[in-house]
């Protein structure tokens, strides 16, 4: 009996063994060539004068924050193709490009502390100045980004602050400490959103108590746990992709927002800076290493960087750029719309003050695990 | 989704099949399953022994320390609260499922088919809609407050979303046919024959579905309690648009250990555990099937 | 049954439960408004909005040879494994193995998939969900076909067997053509389920290549557009009409056979 279930099971487990083998073969023969080819383009070795036609881009961005026809601008102005994946947050491009799978991404946006990350484990490609000329039109001040100073991995895409955006109509009082956002009048709670990715999670209680947005100390983590805890027992909400919709709409009076994100165009919301501080954000253009198109990526950033193009995300989704080129053109054609939007008129100076949110390494460990014990309390 | 009942081939068993048609007919499936079912099963499996590197890598070096993050109140609190809330939602699909597969099961024929294609119906347009639409519903200035608002039954809106019902709620409307299916089909299969002769025995109607129907239908329960305990706990998407960010089950805890906390080994311990209370789950269901309906249990 | 009138309440209130918010969400498809809560009127505004949207065409596209694919995989393999298990093996083993991928959630196929495909290096596209696809489909294939055939005579099979006949040929001559309508519809249920399948594409495509769940999950996760109405409603009616086709189609092929 034993012997004939053997012969039985045998056919079968010596043809999944050679698939096995074959696709482990094939898989193989991918990860060699793509290794053989990584670490001497990585070094210095890209050609200026490389056939762009002859390449195509995979960028991963947020939604909406790039021009929708910018495909064909590339196209008919640089001759390659450009294919755009979406993303919603941070962690969701991070899962893209850090788990190790080839995603294909060339050209990641993501924010500068991830940008920080990417590098530190290597996966990322030194930017090659001379082949992105536009860099110069850059403020000064952009290179000064603690995150990556020099500009040496990444190309900040945006820049701005994180504070509070509210109803005028909606609040009795404007707001004017990020204690208004953790404790809030009775008449709002139920109206009143933080985001969860996890630093920005920390960043009102960290800066309502005084500490750095990069602290990693215990007890000042602790402290945080204990405030944003209170704030969901009396029924805060959290929100990172659609607290604009819910002001303009009223589901919420009071948000945390990113200053880009506030939609001040509407004449009854309003953008302000907490009295205790805040942030200075960056979104960045990273290269990946594993990018096959390493010349076109350069390109691309180039391309972005070219006021013209740049100052369309000011124009259209009312983020402040980092490049001085941009931000003229944009006072140029239209002063009514820094008038209007009083976030877009901070400067690099103002800017500057905020604090730099930077990678933790290990630390960050603390910054998840925080924001599980938020969500894991009923 | 009903498993298939296993018929023995008759008399099939008089000489040993040719290698060759095995080879054919069983390679190429088993094959596959093997490449791309059990193989990755058994590599998140053995990553549960490493430890997740710096910048979430994987270091290969054995450590327990996975196993005991386990229990750790905070992951395990997490796990339980989401066994709770499947086990909720099992138990009200299994009080509204039940009396609905009855009545499905006693109409006309004709009736019969309309009310299942009736049932199965929405579960073939997106899952994420319906869930969505939820959202709809309930939001503030959404149908449900307006009825009641509109009736006078309330004078301000309720804020029905964000809540632990109202995940209950998106998890029953996505599952609930499924629960219904297999009761109806034991339900279906029983013999009216039964019922009456309790009924000519003088048994009350309350009696006659206490000690006769239910216990005939026992294995079609446990089926369908199976079938919506098991998406439910695996759920993450749920959680996350009714949830409001508020809550967060074993599935988003998953999910987030692979992709924000990049920490496969520690993912791969929790899936595993997810998938440790299952087989529990299945093995309960097959002995309580085979105690309770004989042969009829085989078949679930 | 049961004298009391009573057991029509959960009756009735599933169904009410049940499509209420479909009915909601096809009427405000129509909706003038932008409000998706407070219907301000018709309008078809949204379909043509809908039909203009190049990533919800591209996720459709995508989606439809990802179905396709996984459903010609899944059907060949599936129906190979059920022959295989229902005449040329004896294994429990094997019986369980082949009902694993429909038993397991779905997130732990998702996931163990990425693990995998990250350890191979293999690069992410249509063809890694395709794959992933057929690891369900396969499973339901494989039960629908052998449900089939425990129910077949298998008395033609033996003639066949008995007469010399190579078990190749038996397999194509006989059981084939008895199998057809158990192919079919483990096909179509292949197909639909590849359709709709959201978890396990989310874990395995390639971020340029979105099926159309992922991409309703990012309009969902960004509000709040009634797009997502109208998508809703044109799914809605397709599925319908695939329903009443194959309802058609399986009396047609019960009163041949």
């Amino acid at each position: 009996m034993s012997r004939t279930r053997y012969t039985r099971r045998l056919p079968a487990a010596a043809i999944a063994a050679g698939l096995v083998l074959a696709l482990a073969a094939c898989g193989g023969s991918d990860s060699t060539s793509a290794d053989g080819a990584a670490p001497s383009a990585a070094t210095d070795q890209l050609n200026p004068n490389a056939d762009l036609t002859k390449q195509s881009l995979d960028i991963t961005i947020w939604d909406g924050y790039s021009p929708k026809d910018l495909p064909q601008r590339v196209k008919s102005k640089l001759g390659f193709d450009v294919k755009i994946a979406i993303h919603d947050t941070n962690e969701a491009a991070m899962a893209r490009v850090a788990t190790n799978t080839d995603s294909g991404i060339d050209v990641a946006f993501v924010s500068g502390q991830y940008a920080q990350a990417l590098n530190e484990q290597g996966l990322l490609e030194p930017l090659h100045p001379e082949l992105i000329p536009n860099l110069a039109n850059l403020y000064p001040e952009a290179s000064q980004l603690s995150f990556d100073k020099g500009n040496k991995f990444s190309v900040p895409y945006t820049w701005g602050t994180t504070g509070i955006c509210y109803r005028t109509d909606l609040v009795k009082a404007p707001p004017t400490s990020w204690n208004d956002i953790l404790t809030p009048p009775d008449d709002l709670k139920g109206k009143v959103t933080m985001m969860t990715t996890e630093r920005w999670l920390a960043l009102p209680a960290l800066k309502a108590l005084n500490y750095s947005i990069n602290t990693t100390d215990d007890k000042q983590l602790a402290q945080v746990k204990e405030s944003l805890l209170k704030a969901k027992q009396w029924g805060m909400l959290y929100d990172d992709t659609t607290f604009g919709a819910k002001l303009e709409k009223g589901e919420a009076a009071m948000v945390e927002a990113w200053d880009g994100w506030c939609p001040t165009t509407n004449p009854k919301i309003k953008f302000m800076v907490p009295k205790e501080g805040s942030d200075l954000w960056s979104d960045t253009m990273v290269i990946m290493k594993t990018s096959k198109n390493k010349e076109a990526a350069h390109a691309f950033i180039n391309f972005i960087l070219d006021p013209a193009v740049h100052s369309w995300v000011a124009e259209n989704i009312l983020y402040k750029v980092p490049n001085k080129a941009a931000m003229d053109l944009v006072a140029q054609n239209d002063k009514e719309l820094l008038e209007k939007n009083a976030p877009l008129k901070m400067t690099p100076a103002e800017l500057l003050k905020g604090e730099s949110i930077i990678d933790l390494g290990e630390a960050s460990a603390k910054y998840t695990r925080l924001a599980t014990e938020i969500s894991a309390q009923q | 989704m009903a498993g298939p009942s296993t018929g023995r081939p008759s008399r099939r068993s008089r000489a040993l099949r040719p290698l060759a048609a095995r080879l054919v007919f069983l390679g190429p499936g088993l094959g596959f399953l093997i490449v791309f079912l059990l193989v990755p099963l058994a590599l998140m499996m053995s990553y549960t022994i490493f430890r997740r590197g710096r910048f979430g890598g994987v270091v290969y070096e054995a450590t327990a320390e996975n196993f005991g993050r386990l229990f750790d109140p905070l992951y395990f609190d997490i796990v339980l609260s989401s066994v709770r809330t499947a086990a909720v939602t099992t138990l009200i699909a299994l009080l509204v499922g039940y009396p609905t597969a009855y009545v499905i099961a006693r109409l006309p024929r004709r009736w019969k088919t309309i009310a299942l294609i009736a049932v199965v119906l929405p579960f073939w347009t997106n899952f994420l809609i319906r869930v969505y639409a939820w959202v709809i519903l309930l939001s503030g200035p959404g149908l449900v407050n307006e009825t009641l608002t509109g009736v006078g039954l309330i004078d301000k809106p309720i804020q029905f979303l964000y809540n632990e019902g109202t995940i209950v709620t998106g998890l029953l409307y996505s599952y609930l046919p499924l629960m219904i299916l297999p009761l109806y089909a034991a339900i279906e299969r029983l013999d009216p024959q039964l019922r009456e002769a309790s009924a000519n025995l003088g048994a009350r109607p309350a009696r006659t579905f206490a000690s006769v129907t239910l216990p005939l239908t026992v294995p079609g329960v446990l089926t369908g309690c199976v079938f919506v305990f098991v998406p439910c706990l695996g759920n993450f998407v749920i959680p996350e648009i009714l949830g409001g960010g508020r809550s967060i089950m074993a599935g988003n805890l998953i999910r987030d250990q692979f992709l924000k906390a990049r920490d496969w080994p520690f993912g791969s311990t929790l899936a595993l555990a997810v998938i440790a209370v299952l087989i529990v789950l299945l093995f309960l269901q097959a002995w309580a099937s085979r105690a309770y309906g004989g042969t009829e249990g085989r078949r679930a | 049954m049961p004298r009391g009138r009573l057991i029509y309440v959960p009756f009735w209130a599933t169904y009410v439960f049940l499509y209420t918010p479909i009915i909601v969400l096809v009427v405000m498809s129509f909706n003038a408004g932008k409000s998706p809560y407070v219907y301000e009127g018709f309008s078809l505004k949204w379909y043509a909005e809908l039909a203009g949207d190049d990533t919800v065409r591209n996720g459709l596209v995508n989606t439809l040879i990802v179905a396709a694919g996984a459903t010609v995989l899944s059907t060949v393999l599936g129906t190979l494994l059920a022959v295989g298990m229902a005449r040329h093996s004896r294994s429990r083993l094997l019986d369980a193995l082949g009902l694993l991928p429909a038993v397991l959630p779905d997130l732990v196929v998702g996931l163990g998939l990425l693990v995998f495909y990250a350890t191979i290096k293999m690069t992410l596209g249509l063809h890694s969900v395709i794959l992933a696809h057929t690891v369900f489909g396969m499973a339901f294939v494989a039960a629908v076909v052998r449900t089939r055939l425990t129910h077949a005579d298998t008395s033609l099979e033996e003639a066949s067997r008995d007469l010399g006949a190579s078990p190749l040929a038996t397999f194509t001559r006989i059981t084939l053509p008895t199998l057809a309508p158990g192919i079919a519809a483990g096909a179509l249920l292949a197909f639909t389920l590849s359709l709709d399948e959201f978890v396990i594409a989310f874990f395995t495509a390639a971020p340029t290549e979105p099926t159309l769940p992922i991409v309703i999950y990012s309009m969902v996760r960004f509000g709040v557009t009634p797009e997502i109405n109208a998508l809703a409603t044109i799914l809605l009616a397709v599925s319908f009409t695939v329903i009443i086709v194959a309802q058609r189609m399986t009396r047609l092929t019960e009163t041949l056979t």
